[in-house]
């Protein structure tokens, strides 16, 4: 069936154009997408927005005519540039999904580690088709739009479409989730003894971890005024080993122009 | 002001007597930290057993009950061409708040001349804030309190019943006709003269408890001497950007407007977000320009606004030392310690 077909929409009087949205996955859990269906109050709302031609996790129709295209994931293998260099060919915008498409996501984990060592843990004898190392959708292609998340929060990739279908502006929180936390009146993580990355990262998940007594990982990147060396001194000063810092700092890539220089501060791994 | 004095006890009838028809706000125990000391909080309480008058600093104000930290201010249908607004002031009953310190009463006599005595009044603000009851209650200064230095260790108005505790009984101030109704119902008394002389005692030896100043001698012209000071430079670099200074803040009242479309085109709302001038887009305008780019100016505009700014317009400063924003803020930044840095430079 042909969802464009039926009423048309309008936003003040305004007809508005349903545009064709297709969703991919490359390395990933795809998690986020499971995200944006798993909102079951306002899925249906969701759905009249826009005309999706491509969701696998949600149909089987496919085609390649599309305006939007989200995709989830980090680029691991080969194949995965050329899926992702068709998917820049075709659509019009090119909407990065989740922390994978963004920074690399928890795949990036290994890519300071030994590949062949990371192939043998995780694949035993199996051959694997891998580029020894994950990386974020950007080291190949250019993208319009980030929406980060580990998963994504899918109220925000809502709130993103909805501007998207009627042309407003989308903005990014540009301060860190500790504003989240505070407007939430969760106590304080460093007071309860926790680390937490909430003064750093950026907002936007409505301090999702800290409000489940979580400390922070950082999975949205940092925030854009992230003051990381003092973050640094914070974690010593609360008595947190250096590496507490950098394993959460590292765990989904956001962080990744930060760690060369705090790594440069260790001593040599044994 | 009318004195009385209430036996201990008769506190719980004092609440019951106001729950019996408010919605009732106190500081309770929220948890404990690292360390084992009691963290609180103000929060909606319907029984007297739950409140802790004893508190030390709640972490956060009662500020969210008059000016929470999100408020819509406006739904919008849209249909068709045209669309329709309507306005809720977000509050049905008037809130008692029960227990609150000098500093946060004080805080609300600040916030009063920003919102309320402006030729534009803020409808959001009043509407809660115009028939709020409030119990205050006397406390201990901790390590971090300079109230004193702001002239906001005790409350000469903003409350309906100050509670002094005098040992087995309470040294009641009244200020409002409605405090005296209620207070007519409870086995009250007229202070003796040896009550007075406690109370007396009790808050001179309050006033010796006090380990943190602030020296706010000539301080506006100090800061207008300093504005181009590197210390403020150095602050700049431990500052996180993160916010929570003004989140804690009692006085802190500055907000953006987040105006959002609902998923079927026919709702819009308008939402208040309380912001703080230590983010990084707090002076961002249309077309991107940011006034202020770095995390040192836009630390030091908040202390010209606190310090100096407000006390040219007011005669006070918008700070009334209840210590919370240097005791949430993670690199250690402290009112205290910032204006001894400022005032050093001229030394």
């Amino acid at each position: 069936m042909d969802s464009s077909v039926g009423r048309l929409k309008t936003y003040l009087g305004v007809p508005i154009s349903k545009p064709k949205v297709a969703f991919f996955e490359l390395t990933s859990c795809e998690g986020c997408q499971l995200q944006i269906l798993n909102n079951e109050a306002t899925l249906l709302e969701f759905l009249s927005l826009i005309q999706i031609v491509n969701f696998r996790e949600a149909m089987s129709e496919r085609s390649d005519d599309y305006e939007i295209a989200f995709v989830e994931g980090s680029v691991t293998r080969s194949d995965e540039v050329d899926r992702l260099l068709k998917i820049r060919r075709n659509a019009k915008t090119l909407i990065a999904l989740g922390s994978c498409a963004c920074f690399g996501g928890v795949n990036q984990l290994k890519n300071r580690l030994d590949p062949y060592w990371v192939s043998k843990e995780v694949y035993g004898n199996s051959s694997v088709e891998t580029n020894n190392k994950a990386k974020p959708l950007e080291a190949f292609v250019q993208i319009d739009l980030m929406i980060y998340g580990c998963p994504v929060r899918k109220e925000e990739v809502e709130k993103i479409v909805t501007n998207l279908v009627i042309g407003k502006e989308i903005h990014h929180l540009k301060y860190p989730v500790c504003m989240e936390c505070k407007a939430n009146e969760n106590i304080c993580l460093f007071d309860v003894g926790e680390p937490c990355l909430g003064p750093i990262t950026r907002a936007g998940c409505d301090s999702w971890c800290p409000n489940s007594r979580a400390g922070c990982w950082g999975c949205r990147g940092p925030a854009d005024a992230a003051n990381v060396d003092e973050m640094k001194k914070i974690m010593a000063e609360k008595g947190f080993d250096e590496n507490i810092l950098i394993d959460r700092l590292e765990c989904f890539g956001g962080f990744a122009p930060y760690i060369e220089e705090l790594r440069k501060g260790l001593p040599d791994e044994a | 002001m009318l004195f009385r004095v209430l036996r201990k006890e008769a506190v719980a009838d004092l609440f019951g007597l106001l729950a019996e028809s408010n919605r009732m706000v106190a500081p309770v125990q929220s948890g404990l930290d690292c360390l084992g000391s009691p963290l609180y909080a103000f929060k909606e309480v319907t029984d007297y057993y739950e409140i802790s008058l004893t508190y030390t600093t709640t972490k956060i104000p009662a500020k969210k009950f008059f000016m929470p930290f999100r408020e819509t201010m406006a739904t919008f249908i849209v249909a068709g061409k045209d669309w329709t607004k309507k306005i809720d002031l977000n509050i049905d009953r008037p809130f008692v708040v029960f227990g609150m310190h000098a500093c946060d009463i004080n805080a609300l006599n600040k916030l009063d001349k920003v919102l309320l005595g402006n030729f534009y009044p803020m409808p959001y603000y009043a509407a809660k804030r115009k028939n709020m009851f409030i119990v205050g209650i006397d406390c201990v200064p901790q390590p971090y309190c300079f109230c004193r230095s702001m002239g906001a260790d005790t409350a000469l108005h903003g409350f309906d019943i100050f509670l002094t505790d005098l040992g087995d009984h309470y040294f009641v101030e009244i200020l409002s006709d409605a405090a005296f109704n209620f207070l007519r119902q409870l086995s009250v008394s007229e202070p003796a003269e040896s009550d007075h002389a406690l109370y007396v005692k009790t808050v001179s030896a309050k006033n010796n408890k006090f380990s943190v100043r602030v020296d706010t001698t000539d301080l506006t012209k100090i800061l207008d001497m300093e504005f181009q000071s590197e210390v403020w430079e150095k602050w700049g670099k431990q500052c996180l950007s993160c916010g929570t200074c003004a989140n804690v803040c009692p006085t802190c009242y500055c907000y953006g407007v987040d105006e959002s479309v609902g998923l079927d085109l026919s709702r819009a709302t308008k939402t208040k977000l309380l912001y703080s001038c230590n983010l990084i887009d707090f002076a961002e305008i249309a077309g991107g320009h940011n006034f202020r780019p770095e995390s040192h100016s836009r630390l030091k505009y908040r202390y010209y606004h606190k310090h100096r700014g407000f006390v040219e317009a007011y005669e006070e400063a918008l700070c009334v030392g209840c210590g919370r924003c240097g005791e949430a803020c993670l690199a250690g930044i402290t009112v205290p310690e910032v204006i001894a840095s400022v005032r050093d430079q001229e030394s």
